[in-house]
């Protein structure tokens, strides 16, 4: 990246009809707006993170202790399953579209979103997406208690909740497609004259790279429930084996969904971090082609790995070996991910405000939840980890400690620009350390667990697993309480926050590192109605 | 009025969110419908409904705006690319059921047949150690009965010569448009909205065939399933095609199109040949091999 603006007029009046936002609620409802949808996507996203952390506090409750304490079986499995569900399409990737949406036209200099009705009808086609998958708490026969994969024969028993879970995914997926294609066109159709490809902030790139992750993928998943759907309602025997099908088919097509999808939350993770990292560090951004190369790479292999989450479920050898060998090379590009965070950060003049502390925590964090991965990319060992707290504790290392930090650090990094107003330093660094701390404390024990054999989404446990459990419940209780206070921080910076006023460049000498900072903070309703110039400066 | 430099921005929209209430109530209510609810059925009519005055209105809306010349060729850029990716994920829908296809027949039946050493085999061990892995089939359980699979040279190769045709005609009337040579556009379109619906009609007739004498079902095993999945998915696109085109045939007879400036007449085009592309891998995956 690395551009700078010599010039350029924003605000300018614009010489035709009006161009503000509609008056009273219906301003959100009917936006296009990239910067009004980008707030509706964060703060639904933020409204999901707390409803998704509340039915993760009923899980921790339930395993505080070993016997049945609070809640019945059926909805602790409802539970796991709509946490997860709620925290992926409803918290995690809402947040990372609408920074997308906020952050790429400013970024790249463009007025807008390529496709700004679309870019409404994407928000709405989410809300409406969560709203069917919600209503299912309340349906006969409880919310899907599968587990987030859905996996037939076991899915098919759900009550009343199927068709409702089955459309909720449609609409999700059709507001991810959408969203995605929008973002897309924007990149590719909207940069200002000399923002080439090379010189566009990573954020951009990564989402460029995500974007083609969601267009490729969400209809694989869209075609998978539509097959569950057709075998509980339409005696279809795609999954039934007396038919000549095969439940290890669902598997497949769920897998090859799911494993891209995980990185679709973790790429644009990697883009912010490599747009926060170097501003605190006083250092352009180390390795920044590597960067890009490493992204594509982790995206075109996030296609060919995907029966690693099936080692045992009885593959042929020739399979086994595949896709643990497959699996391993992700270890190469992410490597050079955070080895550039690491040279990036290497003799720089850091400085430790809120969102650099929780880059550096993603970095740490991230890389163990990595770590953790290439143990179980290793087929035979995965045998002993396979649906045990050990793989709960990896993606959690590489979602709560990466994906949420980092969401939090943008939050941060932007709310001064977005809002015009300076957050609580204080009580940011309040809740960061009350964060990385309970995270460990929630997460580690979870590693042991997993090895000692405790197996994943069960209400229930051997007495043997009980100390580490209310040790990771008690670390989970302090992890959701010290979330309040981001809320709180939220509410208190939009409300006007420390009363200083913030600069244009906000950190310092940030404008070196993206086009965002050279707006006034809040940005006009209009950012670049007339494209800025960008002169490249000496270390691209 | 004439080209605008600036990149249009529409502002204050309200058909998106009607459009996603009246999809969103069709569902729900199709979803109800499916748990035996009697309220289901009116949902879906009621959501169907707005759906189709969503898309009335909006298209009307963005045709006009076209048609002022609002948009710049910078903004057609955006709308192809959208177009273009909204088709790369229609493909990677066809591609779940070509690859449902692929895996039944040459990995789990095989294994439900004893052959190999794929998941399914100890299924073939333990249950059904007497069945023969074979294409087409419905399964050691026979499941849906009796049935006859359907050929290729019949009705499928007519309609095959009947979609290959129509993509001829569909680019004559491109070709006419470009000429500005109206009558040869509206024949065109004319022929290819024709040919669209009598696919439909053939493919309606085969299904009937099928259900009624071929004992052929959408429940008859793997074979039923996979078959009546990717051919009534792709008539189903046949179908949205066909409308398409019969819009983009009406907005011709209004003098709607230029040759520098047509781009709703290139997506539709461009989906149609999509279809017709699915269509060939259907005719040689499902029907003749």
């Amino acid at each position: 990246m690395s551009a700078v603006v010599a010039e350029h007029e924003h605000d300018h009046e614009h010489d035709h009809h009006d161009h503000g936002p509609a008056k009273g609620i219906l301003r959100w409802i009917i936006t296009t707006n990239h910067k009004d949808i980008g707030t509706l996507y964060l703060l639904f996203a933020l409204v999901m993170f707390f409803v998704g952390g509340a039915m993760a506090m009923v899980i921790r409750a339930e395993l505080f202790e070993p016997g049945m304490q609070f809640v019945e079986p059926q909805f602790f499995n409802s539970m796991t399953t709509m946490h997860a569900l709620v925290m992926v399409f409803g918290a995690v990737m809402p947040a990372f579209v609408g920074l997308a949406n906020w952050m790429i036209p400013m970024m790249i200099g463009a007025p807008d979103m390529a496709l700004p009705r679309m870019n409404n009808m994407s928000f709405w086609m989410l809300v409406a997406g969560v709203l069917l998958l919600a209503s299912t708490l309340f349906m006969e026969g409880g919310a899907p208690a599968s587990g987030w994969t859905l996996y037939p024969p076991l899915v098919l028993q759900t009550g009343k909740a199927l068709p409702f879970a089955v459309f909720s995914v449609h609409l999700l997926g059709v507001s991810s497609i959408m969203g995605a294609i929008n973002i897309i066109a924007t990149i590719f159709n909207m940069r200002a004259p000399g923002m080439t490809l090379m010189k566009m902030p990573l954020f951009v790139w990564t989402w460029l790279i995500t974007g083609f992750l969601l267009v490729a993928i969400m209809p694989v998943f869209a075609g998978a429930v539509t097959m569950l759907l057709t075998d509980r309602f339409f005696d279809t025997s795609f999954f039934d084996a007396a038919g000549g099908g095969d439940p290890v088919l669902y598997q497949h097509i769920f897998w090859f969904f799911g494993h891209p999808e995980v990185y679709v939350m973790i790429l644009p993770t990697f883009g912010v971090a490599s747009t926060i990292i170097p501003v605190f560090a006083r250092k352009p951004l180390f390795g920044y082609s590597s960067m890009v190369y490493a992204t594509a790479a982790i995206a075109f292999l996030s296609f060919i790995v995907w029966a690693h989450h099936m080692f045992t479920v009885g593959l042929p050898m020739a399979g086994e070996l595949y896709f643990m060998y497959a699996t391993m090379l992700i270890a190469i590009p992410t490597g050079v991910k955070v080895f550039n965070w690491t040279a990036t950060m290497w003799k720089g003049s850091m400085t430790f405000e809120t969102p650099m502390l929780f880059s550096i925590a993603f970095v740490v964090l991230f890389t163990m939840g990595g770590l953790t991965g290439l143990m179980m990319s290793v087929a035979p060992l995965d045998f002993q980890y396979h649906d045990t707290y050990f793989i709960v504790a990896h993606f959690h290392y590489t979602l709560v400690p990466a994906s949420v930090f980092i969401l939090m650090a943008a939050g941060y990094y932007w709310l001064p620009k977005w809002t015009g107003h300076m957050y609580d330093e204080k009580i940011g660094k309040l809740h960061f350390w009350l964060s990385a701390v309970s995270v460990n404390i929630l997460f580690f024990p979870q590693h042991f667990l997993g090895l000692a054999g405790m197996p994943r989404r069960i209400p229930d446990y051997a007495v043997q697993f009980a100390d580490w459990n209310m040790i990771s419940s008690i670390g989970g209780f302090i992890f959701g309480a010290s979330q309040l206070l981001f809320l709180y921080i939220v509410i208190h910076t939009i409300k006007g926050g420390t009363g200083e006023k913030v600069t244009d460049e906000v950190w310092e000498d940030a404008a070196k590192h993206g086009l965002e900072w050279t707006l006034p903070s809040p940005p006009p309703y209009h950012s670049f109605t007339t494209p800025p110039t960008i002169i490249p400066t000496e270390h691209i | 009025m004439a080209t605008h430099n600036a990149y249009y921005i529409p502002h204050k929209a309200t058909w998106p969110v009607i459009g996603t209430a009246g999809l969103m109530t069709m569902l729900a209510g199709f979803a109800n419908y499916l748990n035996g609810s009697s309220i289901g059925p009116t949902m879906m009519v009621l959501g169907l409904t707005i759906f189709i005055v969503m898309l009335a209105g909006w298209f009307t809306l963005q045709a006009g705006e076209s048609e002022s010349g609002m948009y710049n060729t910078k903004v057609g850029i955006s709308y192809r690319m959208g177009m273009m990716w909204f088709i790369f994920s229609e493909i990677m829908f066809f591609a779940v059921f070509f690859g449902t296809l692929y895996y039944t027949r040459n990995l789990s039946v095989s294994w439900l047949g004893g052959i190999g050493d794929g998941p399914g085999r100890s299924t073939h061990d333990i249950l059904w150690p007497a069945f023969e892995a074979v294409w087409p089939t419905n399964g050691p359980g026979k499941v849906g009965g009796e049935f006859e699979p359907m050929g290729a040279w019949g009705v499928p190769f007519i309609n095959t010569l009947i979609l290959l045709s129509s993509g001829v005609t569909c680019t004559w009337a491109h070709h006419g448009l470009l000429a500005q040579n109206r009558q040869q556009l509206i024949k065109g379109l004319m022929a290819t909205v024709g040919l669209g619906f009598l696919f439909v009609c053939l493919q309606a007739f085969e299904y009937h065939e099928a259900y009624s004498d071929m004992g052929l079902t959408l429940g008859s095993g793997i074979y039923g399933s996979t078959f009546f999945m990717l051919t009534g998915f792709h008539g189903f696109h046949v179908c949205v095609g066909a409308i398409i085109l019969s819009v983009i045939l009406f907005r011709s007879y209004k003098g709607h199109f230029k040759p520098e400036n047509h781009f709703a007449f290139e997506a539709a085009a461009w989906y149609w040949h999509f279809v017709d592309v699915v269509w060939l891998g259907l005719f040689i995956f499902v029907y003749m091999m």
